[in-house]
């Protein structure tokens, strides 16, 4: 492993000052020390992309990193620039997890420990058993055997038993029978969500499956009826049959109907992603060849089926109380996004900031969407992409676009959803790390690195991640999925081409409205609490 | 009212364009300014009001089971579906709207007949809220090298200048009329802003009649009269905003531009922007794609590219923004001009003018704006808003062009204007309402003629007296980033251009944010407003209760405060909406798709509204929990949906889902 250290001159951005100073690799950063107090820092595991240059007696090394900025460094010395070139591009594609940074990361005032336990399954069980007692909390995965994608502690009809369940799991792919999402108490009804199951081409059944939906039927509202919302097309469902997946038969699960909701997925999602980055970093273009790029990288059309989908499996639940079951294939990609986005859509509490937390861990995190393979690259990797799909940045999208069309509705800001895409992607905490519970525990990520949570929800960054307008809405939040209600999501595709002034100049003005009104909430009751009675 | 065949027609349907299967019933009533429709539900007897002068298009559909269909599309952007259920009323509508939508006379037009309720006097002080005079003595004029010159009084040399304008004080009258006889319509070069900074101005004209030859000598001076007016500067620029080949074209004809080897110490240059003709179509074709129903996103982004709307607004944006550098940065004047310096030269200009002055940005420095630029200055708002019957080809969307780039530029910079989107919305409205004198005919010398003053009211007076409904929250004065000119990133960032929708489908309510930052943030604003003063008043209460006895003091008004707290709150929680269809382009859909935006989903201008403000957009106030939503279904429609669906495609359950 080859260290460097050289002069260096660092260019941020189009419009930023260059800072010079002395470059140096460490095992996990690059160090920029531009005066004696001053140090600019980069996570190596944030470089996607390195590319190098040599003219004469210098170099220069454009970084593309993870969070979309491009970076660029003008190095004194030929040798001096490859050697570093060398280090960062071994460095930033280390793969293994119990050397990554958020190991060794030991930041002044957290401790360790702190906020992991904060939002298991249990707590969202705990909810679940004030609404309904048709449900429990199994422990049947304890050892991670059933489904190594799951969690410990998964929330199951109270009629189906332990041993259902094994059977059941061994009829679905990767193990993932269908736990509960979601339980919707003003209408009685469940969100729940799976993997495919595996009928194969002689369509297998399988009794305790079966069982499972059928109990989850009766213990949801009288009458209730069920969805299936399948999140590939009624083609490639069938063509799954063939690699012994498929889907739900009509006659072997009465009461259940089938809806198909094709999402895109894996290698065209990551595709259309990188094609849209590459479009918002070409400044030279015209107005109207924006606009057919745009177009051509689709990721908009992408943003419009996901929240038509979860919009229509949250109106199928608040509308027609009906129970749905979400699953595409492995079922840990587009329908955490379903499901997720569904929640958000009628739960005010998932719309908080403690909630949307909660959210994020229980629906992307612990139910398995395997983040290590997904966020191994961003948008600037040339490495063909292997499993890499950037389905909890579309998650954050349709989020920050609900948000665009409820401004009131949602207690954090942009601020928080920026974030929770850098850290996805690359972090100095463990939150995001490995693709499940099971390699969490084994790589014993709980005890050994500090939480994401425990940092944002420290008051500093609060301040900075809230939404200064929130105000609690009970009601669903029905969106436009109309193409002309939904906007690129400039704060994140254009966060480093756009000026950032006047957004947060406006940002400033917002917060100072806000707390001059808070300042005076607080004065009122005071004077009149002076006030001596008659 | 001898053009009413028929003043009204029962049992009209009115159709929600959102789900076509949706519809109300209702009283159709034709008068002389407006369309009214007036729902018979009993409770809400909800009225649709549509002004004359905003209809742009009428159109008769094919007869169908239900009755005839008339689509009616607006000026404003809104389109109303009504179903007439006989073939002969339907007709008799279709030719009274036909005449009642292309007045001959002046004197057709509603503000000669609306009546706020004012009296003479504060009419005549509405007319006098915008003062050009003064907004020329703000700029710092007249001074050693600009004075006001008289030489079009009664409008003597062109006719569609104003009578008083600003010229290089070293321009005689004789090298005025020299030039003008120079010039398309003899609009010679005058004034437009002077930057008292650094002595910069921007001047405007016409085309010179310049042909592949001609020369003007008194043209020649005037262009060096205007240099000399900015000491220290070397030259000048001349902006033609034309694309080059239509000016060379225009040479054939006589017309053309300045030739650099004539004209002294200029610097020539092209902004290509497309003429009133293709702007027309342009818009035609933006409009079309956002009437499809339920398109993809690909079907939306193609036919905006194939538009090229925004292609269009940026290259209006580019021009303002090079003259506002060489003026500001440069400190170099320049003269605008198009062919006939009435339409592109006036967004041009005022687009510069906006970015260079804070002034202009505040909600009475916007209405000088319209005022110098465009009003003063001869825009022909009468042939290119239709507002008589007249040639179709005159008409072309400039001034909502211009619109839509401030609106651009407030999407840019959230705090630097001091008005808001709905104060932009709302001046469009009445660019084509005719309710107001301000817009009327093409010239100041027609308006004069018309004593407009003394038989319409004003526009300006009656937007300043709600301005409340028109304030940006955010907007600060006082913040470095706002004040002087607006900078734009040095990188042309193309895409900082977006759709318009809060002004193209704005009567879409279900496709705008459901929930108005601007609205809250002014609401909270006026509250804390109201508690300080109310804290006040207890602190002065306080101290009188401690200065005099307190067994002698009778605290009254006690009760009535804490309450506004929580009343607040709760109000703005309650915006809600309901669900849509979000399945596709599935046929059975519609039928369910509930209620969306069903309160405001039609133009709801009455006439009562109009007197105080106009809330046609004030809020999103949705109230609808949404939950008995499922009563507004029409049965017939979804069971027939599901066997035909049904049948179709016996492996999904579609249909099942959808109606169940």
């Amino acid at each position: 492993m080859r260290t460097g250290r050289a002069q260096a001159e660092l260019l941020l951005g189009p419009e930023a000052p260059r800072l010079r100073g002395t470059l140096c690799v460490t095992g996990h950063h690059l160090l920029l020390s531009p005066g004696p107090q001053d140090l600019w820092l980069l996570l190596l595991r944030n470089v996607d992309s390195i590319e190098k240059r040599v003219a004469g007696e210098s170099g220069t090394i454009t970084l593309r990193c993870k969070d979309l900025r491009v970076l660029q460094l003008d190095i004194e010395g030929v040798e001096a620039t490859l050697d570093i070139a060398r280090s960062i591009e071994a460095l930033s594609s280390l793969e293994s997890v119990i050397t990554s940074f958020p190991f060794f990361y030991r930041p002044k005032g957290l401790r360790l420990g702190d906020a992991w336990h904060f939002h298991p399954p249990e707590s969202y069980y705990k909810r679940v058993a004030r609404e309904t007692k048709a449900w429990r909390l199994s422990e049947v995965n304890e050892n991670f055997s059933l489904c190594p994608s799951y969690p410990r502690a998964v929330i199951v009809p109270r009629a189906v038993d332990d041993k259902a369940l094994a059977l059941s799991a061994r009829f679905r792919q990767g193990g993932r029978f269908p736990v509960l999402s979601y339980h919707h108490a003003r209408s009685g009804t469940v969100l729940l969500r799976s993997s495919q199951p595996l009928t194969g081409p002689q369509k297998r059944r399988c009794a305790e499956d079966e069982e499972l939906l059928r109990a989850v039927l009766a213990g949801a509202r009288p009458g209730a009826q069920g969805f299936v919302v399948d999140t590939r097309s009624a083609q490639a469902a069938k063509q799954a049959r063939m690699a012994g997946g498929g889907t739900e038969a009509k006659a072997a699960y009465p009461g259940w109907k089938r809806l198909h909701r094709p999402l895109e997925r894996g290698r065209p999602l990551q595709e259309s992603f990188v094609r849209l980055v590459e479009a918002c970093g070409d400044l030279e273009q015209s107005t109207d060849h924006w606009l057919s790029r745009l177009e051509g990288c689709s990721w908009l059309a992408h943003v419009k089926e996901a929240l038509s989908t979860a919009c229509l499996t949250a109106q199928g639940m608040e509308r027609e109380g009906a129970c749905i079951l979400v699953h595409g294939a492995e079922g840990t990609d587009s329908t955490l996004l379903v499901t997720s986005l569904a929640q958000l859509i009628l739960d005010p509490l998932s719309r908080t900031m403690v909630g949307f937390q909660e959210l994020v861990e229980r629906e992307w995190i612990q139910a398995g969407h395997p983040f290590q393979l997904r966020c191994a690259h961003s948008a600037f990797s040339h490495a063909r992409p292997k499993h890499e799909a950037p389905t909890f940045l579309l998650f954050l999208d349709c989020v920050w676009q609900l948000g665009r069309q409820f401004p009131l509705s949602l207690e954090f800001g942009e601020a928080l959803l920026l974030a929770l895409f850098e850290h996805a992607y690359a972090s100095p905490f463990g939150t995001f790390l490995c693709n499940s519970e099971k390699e969490r525990c084994l790589c014993e990520v709980r005890s050994q690195t500090h939480s994401l949570w425990s940092r944002l929800n420290q008051p500093k960054e609060q301040r900075k991640l809230r939404n200064p307008l929130y105000v609690l809405n009970p009601l669903a939040l029905w969106p436009s999925v109309e193409p002309q209600s939904l906007q690129l999501w400039q704060g994140l595709f254009l966060r480093w081409t756009r000026p950032p002034e006047p957004p947060e100049v406006a940002w400033e003005k917002v917060w100072q409205i806000v707390t001059e009104k808070r300042k005076t909430d607080d004065s009122q009751p005071t004077a009149s609490a002076s006030e001596p009675q008659p | 009212m001898e053009h009413i065949r028929t003043p009204k027609v029962e049992n009209v349907r009115l159709v929600d364009r959102a789900s076509s299967k949706k519809a109300v019933l209702g009283t159709l009533y034709l008068t002389a300014t407006h369309v009214i429709f007036v729902e018979n539900t009993p409770d809400t007897r909800k009225e649709t009001w549509i002004l004359h002068s905003q209809i742009s298009t009428i159109e008769k559909q094919a007869t169908t089971a239900t009755g005839c269909p008339l689509l009616i599309r607006c000026k404003d952007f809104q389109i109303v579906q009504l179903v007439i259920p006989q073939e002969r009323d339907c007709h008799d509508v279709y030719v009274s709207l036909i005449r009642l939508t292309r007045p001959v006379k002046y004197e057709e037009l509603y503000c000669f007949s609306f009546n706020p309720k004012l009296d003479k006097e504060e009419r005549e002080q509405g007319w006098m809220l915008v003062d050009l005079g003064e907004e020329y003595k703000r700029m710092g004029l007249p001074n050693n090298y600009w004075q006001l010159s008289d030489v079009n009084r009664d409008y003597r040399v062109c006719d569609s200048y104003p009578s008083e304008l600003y010229v290089p004080k070293s321009a005689t009258a004789h090298l005025i009329v020299g030039s003008s006889k120079f010039r398309s319509r003899r609009r010679f070069p005058a004034l437009c802003y002077y930057y008292k900074d650094n002595h910069a101005s921007i001047c405007r004209s016409s085309q010179p009649l310049s042909g592949f030859s001609a020369r003007c000598l008194e043209d020649e001076q005037m262009l060096q009269a205007i240099r000399k007016a900015n000491p220290g500067s070397d030259f000048i620029y001349v902006v033609d905003t034309r694309p080059k080949l239509n000016a060379m074209a225009n040479r054939a004809a006589g017309k053309g531009y300045e030739n650099e080897d004539n004209y002294s110490n200029i610097k020539f240059q092209f902004i290509g922007i497309e003429n009133i003709h293709v702007m027309r179509n342009s818009l035609q074709k933006m409009l079309e794609v956002c009437e499809l129903k339920s398109p993809s996103m690909s079907d939306f982004l193609w036919g905006l590219e194939n538009s090229g709307w925004l292609r269009h607004i940026k290259a209006i944006m580019d021009a303002g923004i090079f003259i506002a550098k060489a003026v500001s940065e440069e400190g170099i004047s320049v003269l605008v001009h198009c062919s006939d310096g009435w339409d592109r030269t006036a967004q041009v200009c005022s687009v510069a003018s906006l970015l260079l002055d804070p002034h202009y940005r505040t909600l009475k420095g916007f209405m000088i704006l319209i005022e110098k630029d465009w009003i003063s200055f001869g825009h022909k708002f009468n042939h290119r808003y239709g507002n008589l019957d007249g040639d179709p080809k005159e008409i072309s969307p400039v001034a909502d062009q211009f619109i839509e780039c401030v609106w651009q530029l407030m999407e840019q910079f959230p705090c630097a204007f001091e008005f808001n989107e709905r104060f932009l919305i709302h001046v469009q409205h009445h660019i084509y309402s005719c309710q107001f004198g301000n817009f009327l005919c093409n010239s100041q010398k027609e308006r004069e003629e018309l004593r407009i003053q003394e038989r319409t009211y004003s526009l300006w007076a009656h937007l300043w007296k709600n301005r409340a409904d028109y304030l940006n929250p955010l907007f600060r004065a006082d913040h470095s980033q706002t004040q002087g000119t607006l900078h734009l990133p040095a990188t042309p960032c193309n895409f900082m251009y977006k759709f318009w929708s809060g002004m193209y489908n704005r009567f879409e309510k279900g496709m705008q944010p459901r929930q108005s930052v601007t609205d809250y943030l002014m609401a909270v604003k006026e509250e804390t407003q109201q508690l300080e003063e109310e804290l006040e008043t207890l602190e002065e209460r306080l101290e009188k209760i401690q200065k005099v006895q307190l067994n002698r003091t009778e605290v009254k008004s006690k009760q009535s405060e804490p309450g506004r707290h929580s009343g607040f709150s709760t109000s703005d929680n309650s915006m809600a909406n309901t669900p849509q269809d979000y399945s596709g382009n599935m046929r059975s859909f519609p039928s369910r798709s509930p209620s969306q935006g069903d309160e405001d989903s039609a133009l709801i201008l009455t006439q009562d509204n109009l007197k105080s403000s106009d809330p046609e957009l004030s809020a999103n106030s949705d109230q609808e929990s949404g939950v008995e939503d499922l009563s507004c279904r029409s049965p017939s429609g979804g069971e027939r949906a599901t066997s035909e669906d049904s049948s179709k495609d016996r492996d999904s359950d579609e249909a099942v889902f959808l109606t169940a």
